[in-house]
Protein backbone atom coordinates (compact mmCIF):
# COMPACT_ATOMS: atom_id res chain seq x y z
CA UNK A 1 0.00 0.00 0.00
CA UNK A 2 1.33 3.43 -0.89
CA UNK A 3 1.21 6.12 1.90
CA UNK A 4 1.90 9.69 1.58
CA UNK A 5 2.75 11.12 5.18
CA UNK A 6 1.72 14.30 3.91
CA UNK A 7 -1.31 13.53 2.48
CA UNK A 8 -3.49 14.65 5.35
CA UNK A 9 -7.00 14.56 2.96
CA UNK A 10 -9.61 13.24 5.61
CA UNK A 11 -10.79 10.79 4.06
CA UNK A 12 -9.14 7.68 2.07
CA UNK A 13 -5.34 8.87 3.78
CA UNK A 14 -5.90 9.41 7.20
CA UNK A 15 -8.07 6.23 7.50
CA UNK A 16 -5.58 4.52 5.56
CA UNK A 17 -2.59 5.61 7.49
CA UNK A 18 -4.77 4.57 10.66
CA UNK A 19 -5.45 1.18 9.81
CA UNK A 20 -2.31 0.55 8.01
CA UNK A 21 -0.67 1.53 11.95
CA UNK A 22 -3.50 -0.77 13.59
CA UNK A 23 -2.18 -3.72 11.03
CA UNK A 24 1.58 -2.61 12.26
CA UNK A 25 1.00 -2.81 16.18
CA UNK A 26 -1.03 -6.23 15.44
CA UNK A 27 1.59 -7.61 13.51
CA UNK A 28 4.49 -6.61 15.91
CA UNK A 29 2.64 -8.14 18.44
CA UNK A 30 2.06 -11.68 16.89
CA UNK A 31 6.02 -11.48 15.03
CA UNK A 32 8.56 -13.58 15.80
CA UNK A 33 10.81 -12.37 17.75
CA UNK A 34 13.47 -11.56 14.94
CA UNK A 35 11.42 -9.30 13.42
CA UNK A 36 10.48 -7.16 15.94
CA UNK A 37 12.97 -4.55 16.07
CA UNK A 38 12.05 -4.07 12.05
CA UNK A 39 8.11 -4.08 12.67
CA UNK A 40 8.48 -1.50 15.48
CA UNK A 41 10.89 0.98 13.97
CA UNK A 42 8.16 0.49 11.07
CA UNK A 43 5.07 1.49 13.46
CA UNK A 44 6.85 4.47 15.06
CA UNK A 45 6.99 5.80 11.55
CA UNK A 46 3.69 5.28 11.19
CA UNK A 47 2.87 7.24 14.13
CA UNK A 48 5.48 9.81 13.82
CA UNK A 49 4.45 13.28 13.21
CA UNK A 50 4.63 13.82 9.84
CA UNK A 51 7.01 16.99 10.02
CA UNK A 52 9.47 16.53 12.94
CA UNK A 53 10.35 20.19 13.72
CA UNK A 54 13.80 21.34 15.31
CA UNK A 55 13.34 23.53 18.39
CA UNK A 56 14.23 27.05 18.11
CA UNK A 57 15.58 29.48 20.44
CA UNK A 58 16.05 32.89 20.70
CA UNK A 59 17.52 35.50 23.23
CA UNK A 60 15.50 38.41 24.94
CA UNK A 61 16.21 41.10 27.60
CA UNK A 62 13.03 41.99 30.21
CA UNK A 63 12.93 44.28 32.70
CA UNK A 64 10.93 42.92 34.96
CA UNK A 65 9.68 44.49 38.58
CA UNK A 66 12.70 46.79 37.96
CA UNK A 67 15.48 44.70 37.18
CA UNK A 68 16.99 43.52 34.06
CA UNK A 69 16.60 39.56 32.96
CA UNK A 70 18.13 37.92 29.75
CA UNK A 71 16.80 34.85 28.62
CA UNK A 72 17.34 32.26 25.90
CA UNK A 73 13.73 30.41 25.18
CA UNK A 74 12.24 28.18 22.95
CA UNK A 75 10.89 30.31 20.47
CA UNK A 76 7.11 29.21 21.67
CA UNK A 77 7.78 30.10 25.46
CA UNK A 78 4.72 32.43 26.23
CA UNK A 79 5.10 35.52 28.56
CA UNK A 80 3.44 33.79 31.29
CA UNK A 81 6.20 30.54 30.72
CA UNK A 82 8.87 32.52 31.14
CA UNK A 83 7.60 34.69 34.08
CA UNK A 84 6.64 31.25 35.88
CA UNK A 85 9.24 28.90 34.65
CA UNK A 86 12.41 30.48 34.01
CA UNK A 87 12.66 33.82 36.27
CA UNK A 88 10.37 31.22 39.22
CA UNK A 89 8.07 34.54 39.55
CA UNK A 90 5.12 32.36 40.21
CA UNK A 91 2.62 34.61 41.79
CA UNK A 92 1.44 35.18 38.09
CA UNK A 93 -0.91 32.26 37.33
CA UNK A 94 -2.06 30.08 34.77
CA UNK A 95 -5.88 29.57 34.42
CA UNK A 96 -7.47 28.94 31.13
CA UNK A 97 -3.89 29.38 28.79
CA UNK A 98 -6.34 31.17 26.49
CA UNK A 99 -6.92 34.44 27.08
CA UNK A 100 -10.63 33.87 28.49
CA UNK A 101 -9.82 33.90 32.53
CA UNK A 102 -7.33 36.64 33.07
CA UNK A 103 -5.47 34.81 35.84
CA UNK A 104 -1.98 35.63 34.05
CA UNK A 105 -2.96 39.50 33.85
CA UNK A 106 0.53 41.24 33.71
CA UNK A 107 1.41 45.05 32.99
CA UNK A 108 3.49 45.23 30.22
CA UNK A 109 4.96 48.92 29.23
CA UNK A 110 2.11 50.50 31.20
CA UNK A 111 -0.73 48.66 29.90
CA UNK A 112 -2.27 45.04 31.36
CA UNK A 113 -2.11 42.37 28.99
CA UNK A 114 -2.86 37.96 28.85
CA UNK A 115 0.83 37.30 29.73
CA UNK A 116 -0.44 33.80 28.54
CA UNK A 117 -1.44 35.09 24.65
CA UNK A 118 1.79 36.82 23.88
CA UNK A 119 5.53 34.93 22.81
CA UNK A 120 8.41 36.40 25.68
CA UNK A 121 10.51 36.62 22.19
CA UNK A 122 8.24 39.63 21.32
CA UNK A 123 8.70 41.34 24.30
CA UNK A 124 12.64 42.74 23.97
CA UNK A 125 12.93 45.73 25.78
CA UNK A 126 9.43 45.73 27.47
CA UNK A 127 9.10 46.73 31.69
CA UNK A 128 6.83 44.10 33.02
CA UNK A 129 4.78 44.71 36.03
CA UNK A 130 3.79 41.56 37.75
CA UNK A 131 2.16 41.10 41.42
CA UNK A 132 5.49 40.52 42.98
CA UNK A 133 6.83 43.92 41.56
CA UNK A 134 3.56 45.98 42.42
CA UNK A 135 4.60 45.58 46.55
CA UNK A 136 5.99 43.08 49.68
CA UNK A 137 3.99 41.54 52.00
CA UNK A 138 5.82 44.45 54.51
CA UNK A 139 4.85 47.02 52.12
CA UNK A 140 1.68 46.28 50.40
CA UNK A 141 0.28 48.66 46.91
CA UNK A 142 -2.98 50.05 47.79
CA UNK A 143 -4.51 47.47 45.87
CA UNK A 144 -3.21 44.45 47.26
CA UNK A 145 -4.33 46.16 50.52
CA UNK A 146 -7.82 46.93 49.94
CA UNK A 147 -8.51 43.38 48.50
CA UNK A 148 -6.97 42.39 52.29
CA UNK A 149 -9.24 44.93 53.94
CA UNK A 150 -12.28 44.14 51.40
CA UNK A 151 -11.89 39.91 51.68
CA UNK A 152 -11.88 40.20 48.22
CA UNK A 153 -11.10 36.61 46.93
CA UNK A 154 -11.59 32.89 48.39
CA UNK A 155 -9.30 30.55 47.02
CA UNK A 156 -7.13 33.16 45.92
CA UNK A 157 -6.16 31.72 42.13
CA UNK A 158 -7.31 34.72 40.53
CA UNK A 159 -6.61 37.60 42.61
CA UNK A 160 -3.06 38.54 41.04
CA UNK A 161 -4.83 38.70 38.13
CA UNK A 162 -7.20 40.96 39.54
CA UNK A 163 -4.96 43.01 41.16
CA UNK A 164 -3.12 43.61 38.14
CA UNK A 165 -6.02 44.22 36.14
CA UNK A 166 -7.18 46.72 38.62
CA UNK A 167 -3.92 48.77 39.08
CA UNK A 168 -3.99 49.48 35.07
CA UNK A 169 -7.93 49.88 34.72
CA UNK A 170 -8.02 52.76 36.85
CA UNK A 171 -4.38 54.01 34.64
CA UNK A 172 -6.87 53.82 31.53
CA UNK A 173 -9.68 55.27 33.15
CA UNK A 174 -7.29 58.74 34.07
CA UNK A 175 -5.94 58.04 30.47
CA UNK A 176 -9.44 58.83 29.31
CA UNK A 177 -10.24 55.22 27.61
CA UNK A 178 -13.92 54.74 27.29
CA UNK A 179 -15.76 51.77 27.94
CA UNK A 180 -18.97 49.69 26.49
CA UNK A 181 -20.74 51.54 29.22
CA UNK A 182 -19.28 55.01 29.10
CA UNK A 183 -22.55 56.94 28.35
CA UNK A 184 -21.37 59.84 26.42
CA UNK A 185 -17.86 58.73 24.43
CA UNK A 186 -17.08 62.57 24.17
CA UNK A 187 -17.20 63.40 27.90
CA UNK A 188 -14.67 62.39 30.24
CA UNK A 189 -15.27 58.64 31.64
CA UNK A 190 -16.83 58.97 35.78
CA UNK A 191 -15.68 55.45 37.56
CA UNK A 192 -19.14 53.91 38.80
CA UNK A 193 -19.54 50.27 39.63
CA UNK A 194 -21.35 49.45 36.31
CA UNK A 195 -17.91 51.09 34.68
CA UNK A 196 -15.92 48.87 36.85
CA UNK A 197 -18.00 45.51 36.10
CA UNK A 198 -17.59 46.14 32.34
CA UNK A 199 -13.78 47.25 32.70
CA UNK A 200 -12.61 44.51 34.66
CA UNK A 201 -14.78 41.57 32.85
CA UNK A 202 -11.88 39.92 31.20
CA UNK A 203 -10.79 38.85 34.64
CA UNK A 204 -12.94 35.97 35.78
CA UNK A 205 -13.20 34.68 39.60
CA UNK A 206 -14.58 31.72 40.00
CA UNK A 207 -15.14 31.95 43.62
CA UNK A 208 -17.77 34.70 43.18
CA UNK A 209 -15.60 37.02 44.91
CA UNK A 210 -16.79 39.89 42.72
CA UNK A 211 -18.87 42.16 44.93
CA UNK A 212 -15.79 42.49 47.41
CA UNK A 213 -13.75 42.69 44.81
CA UNK A 214 -15.54 46.02 43.79
CA UNK A 215 -15.27 47.37 46.92
CA UNK A 216 -11.18 47.23 47.19
CA UNK A 217 -11.44 48.58 43.81
CA UNK A 218 -14.09 51.78 45.06
CA UNK A 219 -11.98 52.30 47.98
CA UNK A 220 -8.85 52.79 45.65
CA UNK A 221 -10.26 54.81 43.42
CA UNK A 222 -11.63 57.14 46.01
CA UNK A 223 -15.42 56.11 45.51
CA UNK A 224 -17.25 55.01 42.78
CA UNK A 225 -20.30 57.41 41.62
CA UNK B 1 2.46 23.75 19.81
CA UNK B 2 4.61 23.22 16.57
CA UNK B 3 7.94 25.08 16.80
CA UNK B 4 8.86 27.41 14.71
CA UNK B 5 11.50 30.38 13.60
CA UNK B 6 11.12 33.73 15.22
CA UNK B 7 12.01 36.69 12.98
CA UNK B 8 11.53 40.85 13.75
CA UNK B 9 10.79 42.79 10.92
CA UNK B 10 11.88 46.64 10.61
CA UNK B 11 10.14 47.58 7.49
CA UNK B 12 6.44 46.89 6.06
CA UNK B 13 7.93 45.36 2.96
CA UNK B 14 11.19 43.43 4.72
CA UNK B 15 8.07 42.22 6.43
CA UNK B 16 5.93 40.96 3.78
CA UNK B 17 8.84 39.59 1.69
CA UNK B 18 9.80 37.32 4.70
CA UNK B 19 7.08 35.56 4.82
CA UNK B 20 6.85 34.96 1.24
CA UNK B 21 10.21 33.61 1.09
CA UNK B 22 9.41 31.10 4.09
CA UNK B 23 6.72 28.51 3.37
CA UNK B 24 4.65 27.99 6.27
CA UNK B 25 5.41 31.47 7.34
CA UNK B 26 2.65 34.04 9.21
CA UNK B 27 2.70 37.13 10.28
CA UNK B 28 2.56 37.80 14.11
CA UNK B 29 1.01 40.90 15.27
CA UNK B 30 -0.78 41.04 18.65
CA UNK B 31 -1.05 37.29 18.58
CA UNK B 32 -3.87 36.84 20.83
CA UNK B 33 -6.00 35.11 17.67
CA UNK B 34 -3.06 33.26 16.51
CA UNK B 35 -1.11 32.02 19.44
CA UNK B 36 -4.17 30.71 20.64
CA UNK B 37 -5.39 28.84 17.73
CA UNK B 38 -1.35 27.43 17.79
CA UNK B 39 -1.67 26.20 21.32
CA UNK B 40 -4.41 23.53 19.50
CA UNK B 41 -2.25 23.15 16.95
CA UNK B 42 -5.22 24.60 14.36
CA UNK B 43 -2.21 27.45 13.13
CA UNK B 44 1.00 25.51 12.53
CA UNK B 45 3.40 28.22 11.51
CA UNK B 46 6.58 27.32 11.07
CA UNK B 47 7.91 30.97 11.40
CA UNK B 48 6.87 33.60 12.83
CA UNK B 49 7.49 37.03 11.37
CA UNK B 50 7.17 39.30 14.07
CA UNK B 51 5.66 42.75 13.24
CA UNK B 52 5.74 44.78 16.06
CA UNK B 53 8.57 46.89 15.66
CA UNK B 54 7.36 47.71 11.96
CA UNK B 55 6.30 51.22 12.94
CA UNK B 56 2.14 52.05 11.37
CA UNK B 57 1.30 52.32 14.99
CA UNK B 58 0.06 56.00 14.19
CA UNK B 59 -3.72 57.53 13.45
CA UNK B 60 -3.67 60.61 10.91
CA UNK B 61 -5.40 62.42 8.02
CA UNK B 62 -6.31 60.48 5.10
CA UNK B 63 -6.59 62.19 1.27
CA UNK B 64 -10.43 63.50 1.30
CA UNK B 65 -10.68 64.62 4.85
CA UNK B 66 -10.87 60.85 6.15
CA UNK B 67 -9.07 58.79 8.57
CA UNK B 68 -5.89 56.66 8.03
CA UNK B 69 -5.15 53.64 11.01
CA UNK B 70 -2.47 52.07 10.83
CA UNK B 71 -2.23 48.36 10.91
CA UNK B 72 -1.06 48.17 14.56
CA UNK B 73 -2.78 50.81 16.11
CA UNK B 74 -4.23 48.63 19.00
CA UNK B 75 -7.73 48.09 19.99
CA UNK B 76 -7.93 50.30 23.00
CA UNK B 77 -6.27 53.00 21.01
CA UNK B 78 -8.14 53.49 18.12
CA UNK B 79 -11.61 52.81 20.36
CA UNK B 80 -10.09 55.78 22.25
CA UNK B 81 -8.62 58.19 19.84
CA UNK B 82 -10.61 61.97 20.09
CA UNK B 83 -11.13 61.87 16.29
CA UNK B 84 -12.97 58.14 16.01
CA UNK B 85 -15.12 59.13 19.15
CA UNK B 86 -15.99 62.09 17.96
CA UNK B 87 -16.42 61.51 14.00
CA UNK B 88 -16.48 57.94 13.34
CA UNK B 89 -18.50 56.66 17.26
CA UNK B 90 -19.88 53.84 15.71
CA UNK B 91 -16.59 52.42 15.77
CA UNK B 92 -15.36 53.13 19.35
CA UNK B 93 -18.64 51.44 20.29
CA UNK B 94 -18.09 48.45 18.14
CA UNK B 95 -14.05 47.74 19.80
CA UNK B 96 -15.49 48.34 23.06
CA UNK B 97 -18.05 45.59 22.53
CA UNK B 98 -15.41 43.47 22.03
CA UNK B 99 -13.01 41.11 24.04
CA UNK B 100 -11.72 41.99 27.23
CA UNK B 101 -9.51 45.51 28.18
CA UNK B 102 -6.15 42.74 28.60
CA UNK B 103 -7.55 41.65 24.79
CA UNK B 104 -7.91 44.90 23.16
CA UNK B 105 -4.36 46.54 24.60
CA UNK B 106 -2.98 43.66 22.50
CA UNK B 107 -5.20 43.13 19.78
CA UNK B 108 -4.45 45.28 16.41
CA UNK B 109 -6.57 47.05 14.06
CA UNK B 110 -5.07 44.34 11.12
CA UNK B 111 -5.42 41.43 13.47
CA UNK B 112 -9.07 41.80 14.75
CA UNK B 113 -9.87 42.04 10.29
CA UNK B 114 -7.85 39.16 9.46
CA UNK B 115 -9.27 37.20 13.11
CA UNK B 116 -10.57 32.98 12.93
CA UNK B 117 -14.33 32.30 13.04
CA UNK B 118 -15.16 31.17 16.95
CA UNK B 119 -16.95 27.95 15.53
CA UNK B 120 -17.27 25.51 17.95
CA UNK B 121 -15.72 22.97 15.40
CA UNK B 122 -13.48 24.70 13.85
CA UNK B 123 -11.86 25.12 17.41
CA UNK B 124 -12.36 20.77 17.91
CA UNK B 125 -9.59 18.64 16.29
CA UNK B 126 -11.55 15.86 16.51
CA UNK B 127 -14.72 17.31 14.44
CA UNK B 128 -15.14 17.63 10.82
CA UNK B 129 -13.95 21.11 9.69
CA UNK B 130 -13.82 22.38 6.27
CA UNK B 131 -12.55 25.20 7.42
CA UNK B 132 -9.77 23.63 9.19
CA UNK B 133 -9.41 20.71 7.24
CA UNK B 134 -10.68 20.88 3.80
CA UNK B 135 -12.86 18.26 2.66
CA UNK B 136 -13.42 16.95 6.34
CA UNK B 137 -17.32 18.21 6.27
CA UNK B 138 -18.90 20.50 8.56
CA UNK B 139 -20.11 19.22 12.23
CA UNK B 140 -21.66 22.44 13.19
CA UNK B 141 -24.39 21.24 10.01
CA UNK B 142 -26.85 19.56 12.42
CA UNK B 143 -24.81 19.94 15.63
CA UNK B 144 -24.31 22.81 18.54
CA UNK B 145 -24.79 26.26 15.68
CA UNK B 146 -26.75 28.67 17.96
CA UNK B 147 -23.65 30.80 17.10
CA UNK B 148 -23.42 29.62 13.47
CA UNK B 149 -24.27 31.86 10.40
CA UNK B 150 -27.77 32.67 8.87
CA UNK B 151 -26.82 34.22 5.59
CA UNK B 152 -24.31 33.29 2.96
CA UNK B 153 -23.63 30.25 4.24
CA UNK B 154 -22.95 27.16 1.84
CA UNK B 155 -22.72 23.09 2.24
CA UNK B 156 -19.45 23.24 3.39
CA UNK B 157 -19.32 25.97 5.85
CA UNK B 158 -21.64 28.20 8.29
CA UNK B 159 -19.31 29.86 10.69
CA UNK B 160 -19.63 33.61 11.20
CA UNK B 161 -16.41 36.24 11.16
CA UNK B 162 -16.99 37.55 15.39
CA UNK B 163 -15.13 40.80 14.82
CA UNK B 164 -17.29 43.65 16.14
CA UNK B 165 -14.51 46.23 14.06
CA UNK B 166 -15.45 45.02 11.04
CA UNK B 167 -18.85 45.40 11.17
CA UNK B 168 -18.42 48.94 11.99
CA UNK B 169 -15.59 49.27 8.95
CA UNK B 170 -18.08 47.77 6.88
CA UNK B 171 -20.97 50.22 7.86
CA UNK B 172 -18.62 53.30 7.01
CA UNK B 173 -17.22 51.78 3.98
CA UNK B 174 -13.26 52.05 5.52
CA UNK B 175 -10.92 50.86 2.48
CA UNK B 176 -8.15 47.81 3.60
CA UNK B 177 -4.53 49.39 2.11
CA UNK B 178 -1.61 46.24 1.93
CA UNK B 179 2.07 45.80 0.23
CA UNK B 180 2.78 42.78 -0.69
CA UNK B 181 6.09 40.87 -1.46
CA UNK B 182 7.34 43.02 -4.47
CA UNK B 183 7.03 46.31 -2.73
CA UNK B 184 3.50 47.14 -4.34
CA UNK B 185 0.74 48.49 -2.60
CA UNK B 186 -3.52 48.44 -3.31
CA UNK B 187 -6.57 49.40 -1.75
CA UNK B 188 -9.18 46.76 -1.30
CA UNK B 189 -12.61 47.99 -0.03
CA UNK B 190 -13.57 46.34 2.95
CA UNK B 191 -16.56 44.58 1.19
CA UNK B 192 -13.84 42.86 -0.83
CA UNK B 193 -11.46 41.78 2.00
CA UNK B 194 -13.77 38.59 3.10
CA UNK B 195 -14.72 35.78 1.23
CA UNK B 196 -18.17 34.07 1.90
CA UNK B 197 -17.12 30.42 2.67
CA UNK B 198 -18.90 28.53 -0.60
CA UNK B 199 -16.72 25.30 -1.31
CA UNK B 200 -13.61 26.53 0.22
CA UNK B 201 -13.94 27.88 3.35
CA UNK B 202 -10.19 27.92 4.40
CA UNK B 203 -10.01 30.55 1.98
CA UNK B 204 -11.16 33.43 4.24
CA UNK B 205 -10.19 36.84 2.56
CA UNK B 206 -8.36 37.69 -0.84
CA UNK B 207 -5.17 38.91 0.25
CA UNK B 208 -2.29 36.98 -1.39
CA UNK B 209 0.24 34.79 0.20
CA UNK B 210 2.87 37.50 1.65
CA UNK B 211 0.42 40.39 1.56
CA UNK B 212 0.69 42.67 4.25
CA UNK B 213 -2.18 45.07 5.47
CA UNK B 214 -0.64 48.41 6.32
CA UNK B 215 -3.45 50.92 7.11
CA UNK B 216 -7.28 51.21 7.43
CA UNK B 217 -8.82 54.24 6.13
CA UNK B 218 -12.26 55.78 6.58
CA UNK B 219 -14.02 58.09 4.50
CA UNK B 220 -14.98 61.84 5.36
CA UNK B 221 -17.18 61.80 8.21
CA UNK B 222 -20.85 61.30 7.36
CA UNK B 223 -22.48 62.31 10.60
CA UNK B 224 -25.77 61.12 11.97
CA UNK B 225 -26.29 58.93 14.49
CA UNK B 226 -23.94 56.26 14.74
CA UNK B 227 -25.12 53.15 16.65
CA UNK B 228 -23.56 49.92 17.40
CA UNK B 229 -25.73 47.40 19.67
CA UNK B 230 -24.36 44.30 20.15
CA UNK B 231 -26.60 40.84 21.50
CA UNK B 232 -24.62 38.96 23.08
CA UNK B 233 -25.38 35.83 26.33
CA UNK B 234 -23.67 37.50 28.65
CA UNK B 235 -23.37 41.61 29.28
CA UNK B 236 -19.73 41.66 28.61
CA UNK B 237 -16.60 39.49 27.15
CA UNK B 238 -18.29 37.49 24.71
CA UNK B 239 -19.13 37.39 20.96
CA UNK B 240 -22.04 38.40 19.56
CA UNK B 241 -25.20 36.56 18.97
CA UNK B 242 -26.20 39.19 16.13
CA UNK B 243 -24.81 42.67 16.18
CA UNK B 244 -25.70 46.17 13.97
CA UNK B 245 -24.20 48.93 12.78
CA UNK B 246 -26.08 51.45 11.96
CA UNK B 247 -26.03 55.33 10.35
CA UNK B 248 -28.90 56.99 10.50
CA UNK B 249 -29.12 60.45 9.00
CA UNK B 250 -32.45 63.04 10.38
CA UNK B 251 -34.04 62.08 6.99
CA UNK B 252 -33.91 58.33 8.16
CA UNK B 253 -31.67 57.48 5.02
CA UNK B 254 -28.74 55.67 5.83
CA UNK B 255 -26.48 52.69 6.14
CA UNK B 256 -26.65 49.28 8.30
CA UNK B 257 -24.41 46.25 8.68
CA UNK B 258 -24.83 42.84 10.91
CA UNK B 259 -22.12 40.67 12.51
CA UNK B 260 -22.89 37.18 13.97
CA UNK B 261 -24.98 36.40 10.95
CA UNK B 262 -22.27 35.73 8.10
CA UNK B 263 -18.48 34.41 6.96
CA UNK B 264 -18.12 38.08 6.84
CA UNK B 265 -19.74 41.86 7.89
CA UNK B 266 -22.87 41.60 6.39
CA UNK B 267 -23.95 44.79 4.51
CA UNK B 268 -26.47 44.37 1.13
CA UNK B 269 -27.95 47.72 -0.23
CA UNK B 270 -31.34 47.03 -0.22
CA UNK B 271 -31.59 47.43 3.29
CA UNK B 272 -29.70 50.91 3.33
CA UNK B 273 -32.35 51.27 0.56
CA UNK B 274 -35.08 50.36 2.95
CA UNK B 275 -33.96 52.26 6.37
CA UNK B 276 -36.80 54.54 6.17
CA UNK B 277 -39.63 52.33 5.75
CA UNK B 278 -38.38 50.35 9.35
CA UNK B 279 -36.98 47.53 11.04
CA UNK B 280 -39.12 44.67 9.18
CA UNK B 281 -38.10 45.87 5.65
CA UNK B 282 -34.57 46.02 6.39
CA UNK B 283 -34.38 42.96 7.97
CA UNK B 284 -36.21 41.48 4.61
CA UNK B 285 -33.66 43.10 2.49
CA UNK B 286 -30.73 41.75 5.22
CA UNK B 287 -31.87 38.38 5.52
CA UNK B 288 -33.18 37.34 2.14
CA UNK B 289 -32.16 33.71 1.13
CA UNK B 290 -30.97 33.21 5.14
CA UNK B 291 -31.19 29.55 5.77
CA UNK B 292 -30.74 28.53 9.48
CA UNK B 293 -30.42 25.51 11.53
CA UNK B 294 -32.92 24.04 14.40
CA UNK B 295 -30.29 26.12 16.91
CA UNK B 296 -30.04 28.99 15.03
CA UNK B 297 -32.99 30.14 13.61
CA UNK B 298 -33.65 32.69 16.18
CA UNK B 299 -31.29 34.76 14.73
CA UNK B 300 -33.93 35.78 12.20
CA UNK B 301 -36.45 37.72 14.64
CA UNK B 302 -33.48 38.53 16.90
CA UNK B 303 -32.09 40.31 14.26
CA UNK B 304 -35.47 42.58 13.46
CA UNK B 305 -35.83 43.41 16.88
CA UNK B 306 -32.01 44.42 17.34
CA UNK B 307 -32.49 46.41 14.38
CA UNK B 308 -35.75 47.70 15.49
CA UNK B 309 -33.95 48.96 18.57
CA UNK B 310 -31.06 50.96 17.24
CA UNK B 311 -33.70 52.79 15.00
CA UNK B 312 -35.75 53.51 18.00
CA UNK B 313 -32.28 54.71 19.78
CA UNK B 314 -31.83 56.39 16.05
CA UNK B 315 -34.75 58.60 17.03
CA UNK B 316 -36.60 56.49 14.22
CA UNK B 317 -40.01 54.59 14.27
CA UNK B 318 -39.12 51.07 14.47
Amino acid sequence: MDIDPHDTTPQGPLETRVSRRKVLIAGTVSAAAGALPAMATLANEATAPAEARPVAMAKVNLEVNGATRSLELDTRTTLLDALREHLRLTGTKKGCDHGQCGACTVIVDGRRINSCLTLAVMHEGSRVTTIEGLGKPQRLHPMQAAFVKHDGYQCGYCTPGQICSAVAMLDEVKAGIPSHVTADLTARSKLSAAEVRERMSGNICRCGAYSNILDAIDEVAGGLA
Amino acid sequence: MKAFAYERARTPAEAAAAVAREPGAKFIAGGTNLLDLMKLDIETPTHLVDVNGIGLDEIGKADGGGLRIGALVRNTDLAADRTVRRDYPVLSRALLSGASGQLRNRATTAGNLLQRTRCPYFYDTDQACNKRLPGSGCAALGGFSRHNAIVGVSDACIATHPSDMAVAMRVLDAVVETVDPQGQTRAIPIADLHRLPGETPHIEHTLKPGELITAVTLPKPVGGRQIYRKVRDRASYAFALVSVAAIVQRDGTGSIAMGGVAHKPWRVDAADAALPQGASAVASALLSGARTTHDNAFKKPLAERTIAAVLVEAGRPA
